[in-house]
Parts: C-alpha cells; sequence; structure tokens
C-alpha cells in the first residue's frame, strides 16, 4: 500500500479522499493531518451555521465512521511543522509520519489588516468554525453590536447572519460599492438597498482608522471621525494562500504553491490542491475549480491520466432574499455593447454584456432565474445575434414563444450542457441521466451527482429539472402532504398517530381533520400500515385500505390473472415442495413456471377463482405464501455456507431460514429483502440487501441499507456480533424501529438518509431500546405471523374470489 | 326495469367490491356506506384495468393498474384524464341487491 499523507482536512482534500477511495479502495494508507480540532466539513455552509439555519452536524461532510471505514489515520488538532523531502517525512507536535505521496491542501489564512487594534480580543475572522463560535457567542448578549470590515461575499455573509441572531451589525466597506468584484454599481446599489432594508447598516468608501478597546473590542473608529461601538469585529478583507509549509520545504512558490495541470508540485512526489496552489498565474477562492483539481489529483495519484483546466466563475450569494448572480466580465468597453433591463418595482436588474456576438459578461439582481442559461452562453461562447432582441427576457423568449416568464420552460429549454451545479461542475445532462437512471428525488441526484450537495444556491434549479424530466412521477420535497386529502406531512401523521392515540381509521380523518370523506387511493394504504403498525392489538387491518396484491394475497398481472409464489425458507427446498408445485401447476393449467430473481418459485397466469384452492393446495404441502406482493418481508437469500461450501464461515444457511421464520408476515413501510452470505465472497449478494448479513470466522457482520432496484447501493455497516442470537436480536430490532419510524414507502436506505445511520446505531446499542423494540415486534408478530393464504383457503373468505353472480347462467336456466 | 337480486349486500364489504357476469362482460358492484351501493363495468378504458381490485374512497374508485379514479356516480374519469365508464341502476331493498337486468337482457335479445 501507498503510504499518502494529506496536509489538510479541507474542502478540497475530502473530494480528493472520496474519489481514491471510490475508485481505489485499499490503495492508500491515509494519514490525514488538520490544524483545525476536526475532520473535514463543508466549510461554505459556515453561513447557515451563523445564521442558524442549520446546525454544525448538518454540515459534516465526512464523520468518525467514514474516516474508520476507510482506515483513514486521523491526526486532527495537529499542525504540521515541517516536510523532510530527503527523508521523505513530515513533522508535527506528534513526531515524524513517513510519506510515499504527500498531498499539500493547506487553503489559505484570513488577510487581517494590522490596523491598530487589530489584535484585541474580539476581533475575529471569518474562516472556521470557531470563527463562526465566536460570533454566535458575541451574538447571545441582547443589544449586542457587530462591525463587519470587508463588503465582499464573506463580510456580507456574515454580516446577514449576524443581523438573523439579531446583533445591530455595520458593514464597512472601502470602495464605492458592494461586492465591488463581482458587482457593477447598480446591482451594488440594489443589493446595499436589500441589507439595509433587512437593517444592516451600509457604510461605503469607508477608511477604517482604528479598533479601540479596554482589554478588548469596545468599538471602531474612522478616518472620518466616525465612532462605532461594537462588541466583536469581523474581519473579511480577503485570504491569502497558505504557502508557508511547501515554500519553506524549498517547493517552487509564486503567489501560492505552483502546481502543473496533474497537480504536481516541483517535487514528483509532492501535490497540492485548493486554495494553497497557483497554476497558470491563478489563484482560487471557490469551491468550483477545486473539485476540478480534486478530481485530476486522484487521477494523477491512481496513475491515470487527466488534466486540469481554468473555467469560467460565476458568483451567488448564500444570503437568503439577495438573489444576486455575476459571471464573466462586465466592464465596459469600446467594443462591448450593454443589454440592461430594469423593473424599479420589483427591484429587479439585469445586464448583459455583448462582445463580438457573444455574451461575454452578466450582472443580475432581484431574479436570477435565467442565470444558468446565460451562464452557459458565456461560457460556450454562443452565437447571440439570432436572438439579440429578446436575449434578455431569457430562454423562455427563444424560439419564437414569446411564452411568459414560466421557470419550468426555461429549464426546459436548457442545453444538456448548461451547468446546474457550479460547485460541483454538474451539466443538466448529467442530471437528467440521473434520472433516467433511476434518480427520483433531491438527495438520490445528491447522492448519484453531488449537484446541489455543496453550497446549495443551485437546489430549487436541480428541483426544476425533475419536475421538468419526470413530469407528474415527480413529488416535489418540500413539506409534502400525504396526499390531496389533507396538509399534513406523513411525519405528522405518524407523530399525531401515537400523541393523540388515534386507533382507527375514522379517528384519523376526524380528529386530523381530512378533507375528504374516507380518504383516497394514496392516503389509506399508509394510514392503514401506520395504524397497525403503532396498535398492533387495537386495530384491525383493512384489506379495503391495501392495493390489490395485498388484499388478495398475489401478483395482480397485466392481463388480470395472478402470479402464486410460495416461500422457500432460506431458498431451501425439497422433492416434495417440488412435486406440489409440479402439481398445483398441472392442476390449475399455470402458463408459465419460473425460478425468481429471489431464489423461489413463481406460478404465474393463475387466475382469481382459482387463488384460494392453489393455495389450498401448497398449504397441504406445508407450503405458505411468500408475501411476493407486500410491503413487508419478501425473502431471505442464503448461499450453501459451512454446511456444504469449503470457504463457508458459519452456517448463512441456517441463519437465513431463521431470521426468515421471525419476520415473515410482517408488514412494514416499504418491502424488506434479507441476504445472508457465508463468507465476504458473498454468494448471496447479502450486500445490496435492506439487511445484509456476510459471516466471518468470528461472526457475523449485519449491513443494512442495501437495494438494488431503481436505486443500486451497497448496504452500510449497522454491527457485529458474536453469535446468531446477537445477529436475530439485531435484525429483529432494526426492523421493528423501521417499522415504527419510516415513512410510508420509503425502503430502509431513503429513511435511513432521513434519520442517518449513527441514530439507528445508537438507538440498537442501546439493550433497553432494543429489548423494548423486539418485545413490540413480538406482540405485532402474534397477530401477523399467519400465513394469509390459510386464512383466505377457508370457505367463507374464498367465496368472495367468486363473481357474486352469473347472470349468464342465470339466463339459461 | 328488470331487478334481478344478485346476492346479500353483505356479501360486499363496505369499501369493496364484487363483480357480476353478464353478457356484456362484468359488472362491479360497489359498497360504498352499509346501504350504498353502485354498478359500473368492471373494465377500465385506459388499459382494461379490474375496477372491482381498486381502492374505494368516497363515491370514487382508483384503477388498480394505473391510478385513473372514476366517479361512479357518473362514470366519469377524475381530474385531468378522459374516460367513462358505464353505469347501472343496482339498489338495496331488505339487505338484497338489485341490479336492473333489462339493459343487459334487451342486448342479449337483440
Ligand atoms: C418475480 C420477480 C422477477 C423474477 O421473475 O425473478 C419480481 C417481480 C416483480 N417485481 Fe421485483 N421481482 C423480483 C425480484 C426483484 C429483485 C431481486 C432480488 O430481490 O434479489 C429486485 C432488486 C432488489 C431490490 O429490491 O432492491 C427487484 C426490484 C423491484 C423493484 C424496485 C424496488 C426499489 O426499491 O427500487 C420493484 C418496484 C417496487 O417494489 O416498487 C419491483 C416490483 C416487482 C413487481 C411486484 C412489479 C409489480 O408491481 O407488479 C413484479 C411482480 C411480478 C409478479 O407478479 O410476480 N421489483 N425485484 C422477482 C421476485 C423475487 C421473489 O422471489 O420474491
Ligand atoms: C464562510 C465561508 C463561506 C464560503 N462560501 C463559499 C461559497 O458559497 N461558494 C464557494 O465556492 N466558496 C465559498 N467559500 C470558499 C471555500 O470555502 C474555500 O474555497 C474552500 O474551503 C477551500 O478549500 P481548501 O481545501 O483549499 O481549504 P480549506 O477548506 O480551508 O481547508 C484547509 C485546511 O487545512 C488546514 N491546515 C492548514 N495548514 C495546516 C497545517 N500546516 N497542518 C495541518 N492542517 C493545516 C486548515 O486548518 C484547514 O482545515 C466560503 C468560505 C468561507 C470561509
Ligand atoms: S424488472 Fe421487475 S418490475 Fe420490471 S418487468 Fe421485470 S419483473 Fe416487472
Ligand atoms: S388500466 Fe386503469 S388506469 Fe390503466
Amino acid at each position: 500500500m501507498t503510504r499518502l499523507v494529506v496536509i489538510g482536512a479541507g474542502m478540497a482534500s475530502g473530494r480528493v479522499l472520496e474519489h481514491l477511495f471510490d475508485a481505489a479502495p485499499g490503495a492508500f494508507e491515509v494519514t490525514l493531518f488538520n490544524a483545525e480540532p476536526r475532520g473535514n466539513y463543508n466549510r461554505i455552509m459556515l453561513s447557515p451555521v451563523l445564521s442558524g439555519e442549520k446546525s454544525y452536524a448538518e454540515i459534516v461532510t465526512h464523520d468518525d465512521a467514514w474516516y474508520a471505514e476507510h482506515g483513514v489515520a486521523c491526526r486532527f488538532g495537529e499542525r504540521v511543522t515541517g516536510i523532510d523531502r530527503s527523508r521523505k517525512v513530515v513533522t508535527s507536535a506528534g513526531g515524524e509520519v513517513a510519506y510515499d505521496k504527500l498531498i499539500l491542501a493547506t487553503g489559505s489564512n484570513p488577510f487581517i489588516i494590522p490596523f491598530p487594534g487589530h489584535d484585541l480580543p474580539g476581533v475575529v475572522a471569518y474562516r472556521d468554525l470557531e470563527d463562526t463560535a465566536a460570533m454566535i457567542e458575541a451574538a447571545g448578549t441582547p443589544g449586542a453590536s457587530a462591525v463587519v470590515i470587508g463588503g465582499g461575499l464573506l463580510g456580507l455573509e456574515a454580516a446577514a447572519g449576524l443581523r438573523l441572531r439579531g446583533m445591530e451589525v455595520t458593514v464597512l466597506h472601502n470602495t464605492g460599492h458592494l461586492m465591488d468584484r463581482q458587482l457593477d454599481e447598480t446591482a451594488g446599489y440594489l443589493l446595499k438597498k436589500d441589507l439595509e432594508n433587512r437593517g444592516i447598516r451600509v457604510i461605503t468608501s469607508a477608511n477604517t482608522k482604528a479598533i479601540e478597546g479596554n482589554g478588548r473590542v469596545e468599538r471602531v473608529v474612522l478616518e472620518d471621525g466616525t465612532t462605532l461601538s461594537s462588541d466583536i469585529v469581523v474581519m473579511a478583507v480577503g485570504i491569502r494562500p497558505a504557502t508557508h509549509l511547501g515554500q519553506a520545504a524549498g517547493l517552487e512558490t509564486g503567489r501560492a504553491i505552483k502546481v502543473d495541470a496533474q497537480m504536481r508540485t516541483s517535487d514528483p512526489d509532492i501535490f497540492a490542491v485548493g486554495e494553497c496552489v497557483e497554476f497558470d498565474g491563478t489563484l482560487f477562492g471557490l469551491v468550483a475549480p477545486l473539485y476540478d483539481q480534486a478530481k485530476v489529483l486522484a487521477k494523477t495519484l491512481m496513475g491515470e491520466d487527466d488534466a486540469f483546466r481554468v473555467k469560467e466563475l460565476s458568483t451567488k450569494l448564500k444570503v437568503t432574499g439577495c438573489d444576486l448572480f455575476s459571471a464573466g466580465d462586465f466592464t465596459a468597453g469600446e467594443m462591448r455593447e450593454d443589454i440592461v433591463y430594469r423593473d424599479p418595482a420589483r427591484g429587479i436588474y439585469k445586464r448583459l454584456v455583448i462582445e463580438d456576438d457573444r455574451l461575454v459578461g452578466a450582472v443580475m439582481y432581484g431574479d436570477t432565474s435565467d442565470s444558468t442559461w446565460f451562464f452557459g452562453l458565456i461560457k460556450d461562447g454562443t452565437d447571440i445575434e439570432e436572438m439579440r432582441d429578446t436575449l434578455i427576457f431569457g430562454p423562455a423568449f427563444q424560439g419564437g414563444g414569446g411564452a411568459a416568464a414560466d421557470p419550468l420552460a426555461a429549464v426546459a429549454a436548457l442545453p444538456p450542457e448548461a451547468e446546474i451545479c457550479g460547485c460541483n461542475g454538474v451539466c443538466k445532462g448529467r442530471i437528467v441521466e440521473a434520472i433516467d437512471g433511476g434518480a427520483a428525488s433531491l438527495s438520490d441526484i445528491r447522492a448519484v451527482t453531488k449537484a446541489s450537495a455543496s453550497c446549495g444556491t443551485c437546489t430549487g434549479l436541480v428541483e426544476q429539472v425533475l419536475a421538468v424530466t419526470m413530469g407528474d412521477a415527480y413529488a416535489s420535497p418540500a413539506a409534502q402532504p400525504v396526499c390531496g386529502c389533507t396538509d399534513l406531512t406523513h411525519e405528522d401523521v405518524r407523530r399525531l398517530i401515537k400523541s393523540r392515540e388515534l386507533k382507527s381509521q375514522p379517528a384519523v380523518w376526524q380528529e386530523l381533520g381530512w378533507t375528504t370523506p374516507n380518504g383516497c387511493h394514496v392516503c389509506r394504504p399508509a394510514i392503514n400500515f401506520y395504524l397497525l403498525a403503532d396498535w398492533p392489538l387495537d386495530y384491525a387491518d383493512d384489506p379495503q385500505s391495501r392495493f390489490v396484491n395485498e388484499r388478495n394475497h398475489a401478483n395482480i398481472q397485466k392481463d388480470g390473472t395472478y402470479s402464486v409464489m410460495p416461500r422457500m425458507w432460506g431458498g431451501i427446498t425439497t422433492p416434495a415442495e417440488l412435486r406440489a408445485l409440479a402439481d398445483a401447476a398441472e392442476k390449475y393449467g399455470v402458463p408459465t413456471v419460473k425460478v425468481t430473481g429471489g431464489q423461489r418459485i413463481d406460478l404465474l397466469g393463475v387466475r382469481k377463482e382459482d387463488l384460494p384452492a392453489i393455495w389450498y393446495d401448497l398449504n397441504q404441502a406445508g407450503m405458505v405464501s411468500g408475501h411476493a406482493y407486500t410491503k413487508g418481508l419478501r425473502t431471505v437469500k442464503t448461499c450453501v455456507g459451512s454446511d456444504w461450501c469449503r470457504f463457508g464461515t458459519q452456517d448463512s444457511t441456517g441463519l437465513g431460514i431463521k431470521l426468515e421464520k421471525v419476520l415473515w408476515g410482517s408488514w412494514t413501510p416499504h418491502k424488506v429483502k434479507l441476504g445472508v452470505s457465508g463468507c465476504p465472497r458473498n454468494c448471496a449478494e447479502a450486500t445490496c440487501k435492506d439487511v445484509g448479513i456476510v459471516c466471518v470466522e468470528s461472526g457475523y457482520e449485519i449491513g443494512v441499507g442495501g437495494a438494488a432496484g431503481m436505486d443500486v447501493r451497497e448496504t452500510e455497516p449497522l454491527a457485529k456480533v458474536a453469535t446468531e442470537e446477537e445477529a436475530i436480536a439485531i435484525v429483529t430490532a432494526f426492523v421493528q424501529l423501521y417499522r415504527e419510524s419510516a415513512k410510508y414507502l420509503d425502503r430502509p436506505y431513503k429513511w435511513i438518509g432521513k434519520v442517518g445511520l449513527d441514530w439507528v446505531r445508537d438507538q440498537l446499542a442501546d439493550a433497553e431500546i432494543r429489548a423494548g423494540l423486539i418485545d413490540r415486534f413480538e406482540i405485532s408478530q402474534s397477530v401477523y405471523r399467519k400465513d394469509p393464504w390459510a386464512e383466505h383457503a377457508k370457505p367463507d373468505t374464498a367465496r368472495r374470489f367468486h363473481p357474486l353472480a352469473d347472470l349468464n347462467v342465470e339466463a339459461a336456466e | 326495469m328488470n331487478w334481478i337480486d344478485i346476492g346479500a349486500v353483505d356479501e360486499i364489504p363496505v369499501r369493496g367490491s364484487r363483480i357480476v357476469k353478464t353478457r356484456d362482460g362484468c359488472v362491479a358492484v360497489f359498497r360504498t356506506g352499509p346501504d350504498e351501493v353502485f354498478a359500473t363495468s368492471d373494465r377500465c378504458p385506459h388499459k382494461g384495468g379490474p375496477l372491482s381490485e381498486g381502492i374505494v374512497h368516497d363515491r370514487k374508485v382508483t384503477c388498480p393498474l394505473h391510478n385513473m379514479v372514476y366517479s361512479l356516480e357518473t362514470g366519469k374519469a377524475q381530474g385531468a384524464d378522459e374516460g367513462v365508464i358505464e353505469t347501472y341502476p343496482v339498489r338495496v331493498e331488505a339487505g338484497r341487491l338489485l341490479l336492473d337486468g333489462s339493459r343487459f337482457a334487451a342486448r342479449g335479445a337483440a
């Protein structure tokens, strides 16, 4: 294994490691140093943390479990102080660590202008969690005030956050308008007005003279004598690449550490990535190019070819309600022509800069819905001569449509190459591809493409791409009510059913204010499940609230016939069972007998009237329903394990059968499939099941959250136990936890995505909680661990599978 | 009218349905309340889904194959969908279900 040492756990290096572990798991033995006492988090989301819109936990990108899983030696809180290139070691307070390959990812240091008083306590930069925490603490004092020096992106996000926390905030900016590097004067003016409307004082052309205070910041004094009292001063005036370490080691540096297009420094075994690099004379301060660099560096480390290129960048501000966008070059010039659109009443300003029939720059304020399209035109150098007259109105107006400004039409008009997520460089085509591949929600798109997973400003766009591509099939996620019968969400309904002890469907309809007399096909199956899961002894399952398959205990086929599939416990069968299946197939004229993907046999094409009789026959041979039709336990796939296989470590078949016998008959929010493999060769494909157990010499590795349907997912480790009994206990408790807290029709992986695997682990690790879950599961199973076929084959119920009357026969009589 | 006794109303679960075979094909008889019944063609005009197997809500049924929703009173598809199913007179008298057979008989005779 190659020893890879990484200095700096920031946004760039985090991405490099992700790519490396994805593409070459196990190839690198990584030691990760970070001066901050923590691992990788999404630095750009510090602003929502500051404003209180997110918690720190929500912006952590890699947690302890992730590092552990990939064997990363974490040296957090340890600053690297030296690199000895001849001996290939790095030095920190903890001693020396040797490397084969070294990555410098030290980011930048905030620049502090040495005004008198700049070193007083209470003067902070805005770079890391400590700075953010200091600001939050200062905002905790009622009536406290803050001065932010610097009216660029960072300063304004800090100001907006502090204001949201209730502070009196003043922004000091040294030039004539805010964000002067990104905006023109008009947009800067509109931004200032918007900020002032939220109670932030903005002083432009301000010259700070000194920061004063007795042992701590008390006020800021300007050259013109203005004095601003302040409990905290945030200095956000720029950043300097952190090059010291590289420079001291003798690496070639300019304004930052110089790298080639493969991210290699002047030493072939040392690489650099992120804000600490200089490439082709360019420095970097936004994540989009860093992610590109990360991708290239990972390839370089794996010996593959790739080259980093500098791309056009765009800017947005993460302050809710201040919609601005800028890209390209919009300085006026002789060869240049401006197209400007203003709507003073609505505070909208758009300016396009054209040169040689190409769009070279764009600034927008107040309405940025078309920004992606304009950005695409700039990057692609599209010839815009034909659409010049209507260009400013955006894509919806192109192609002679004259359509109303419909945001969906605008998104529909975007070409596949249009970039949607700037941070991760994801274009529309890639998102559409993911949707075609089965991604159906924002979280799916994030998981598959990373779009909208960083700063999040493109979330709306991604949702629009989903809506445009999927049409009605897309259910937009924002606090989605269960259905048209109610405004409540699934989560609300689940909570209220428990807290208000609602134990019948009419109780739910009445107490929760359903707008329909008795629900609809969307809510009734969900409510029925919630009620039976929460009140197994008080509530009786309602067949009339079930989808046809679950009501008829067989899968309806396209011609109205059914398929019948008995259980083959753990995939094991006997000659007698096979004979019974063969007999039944012949007796009922079953046209197709198929071996399923779930290790059992399907009889397809059975007429509804014959269902009770075929069930009866199969029951006689000792077989019960396979529940291939349920949101419930489906199959437990197993391999031959230690019974026969020369590699088998445990009795995987036996454990699979035991698990199936414990879990069968239980209803769950969505279907649940298990797999048990006898060794890590994993012949039962356990690692893509909702619950997968891989047996090893020392016991059982239990993973959860796998799937292999519309999404293909590998399980994530839940627990490792030594005995079968413990494995069964953990799995049972897991299934019950899922039954009690998931939204109807969320497969386990979706549910885990919402509640977090850590929460699930914590619940199951607590012996008392675990025992409670198992008890409640058993109570429920006292009702439901029964063969529905046997129940329905009884003459009284069986009648219901026949027509009520046959008028043809009566007419003939 | 030619009321034919097709069975006891209790043979159909509330918010459920059973079928009656006729020369016109299957008729689905729905029970929306203890004594409230409707009869329609069992065949969804979309792709032939068996409406008697759908979920019954209010005075409507949702086709089990692709979720089109029909009014049992008018036979019309609800919402943006288009389509109409045949409806037939049916009533409950002293716990018995009576279906008007004249429509089938008339056509059968023609
Ligand atoms: C019969 C079978 C195909 C076969 O001939 O092998 C099958 C047939 C159907 N599958 Fe499947 N699936 C079958 C194994 C699978 C597998 C493989 C497996 O289990 O190892 C998968 C991928 C694994 C997984 O689930 O993650 C699979 C993923 C799906 C999905 C996608 C689920 C998802 O979460 O993305 C659906 C759709 C759904 O459930 O909503 C589905 C739905 C269906 C339905 C129920 C479609 C429907 O609604 O009518 C099909 C019923 C046909 C019938 O009447 O029998 N089937 N289906 C397999 C039955 C296995 C069994 O013994 O019970
Ligand atoms: C509040 C805020 C908001 C932002 N918003 C956006 C935005 O909306 N969009 C955007 O594109 N960009 C934004 N940025 C910029 C973006 O966060 C940076 O471009 C990015 O984090 C740089 O990544 P990096 O990996 O190069 O450095 P960093 O993420 O800074 O990581 C460097 C790490 O290296 C560590 N380190 C340094 N020296 C040593 C050493 N000697 N030993 C050990 N560890 C060391 C540091 O402690 C640090 O944790 C924002 C930045 C901030 C601070
Ligand atoms: S993949 Fe599954 S759902 Fe699709 S056609 Fe085959 S059996 Fe049906
Ligand atoms: S067959 Fe009824 S909706 Fe398609």
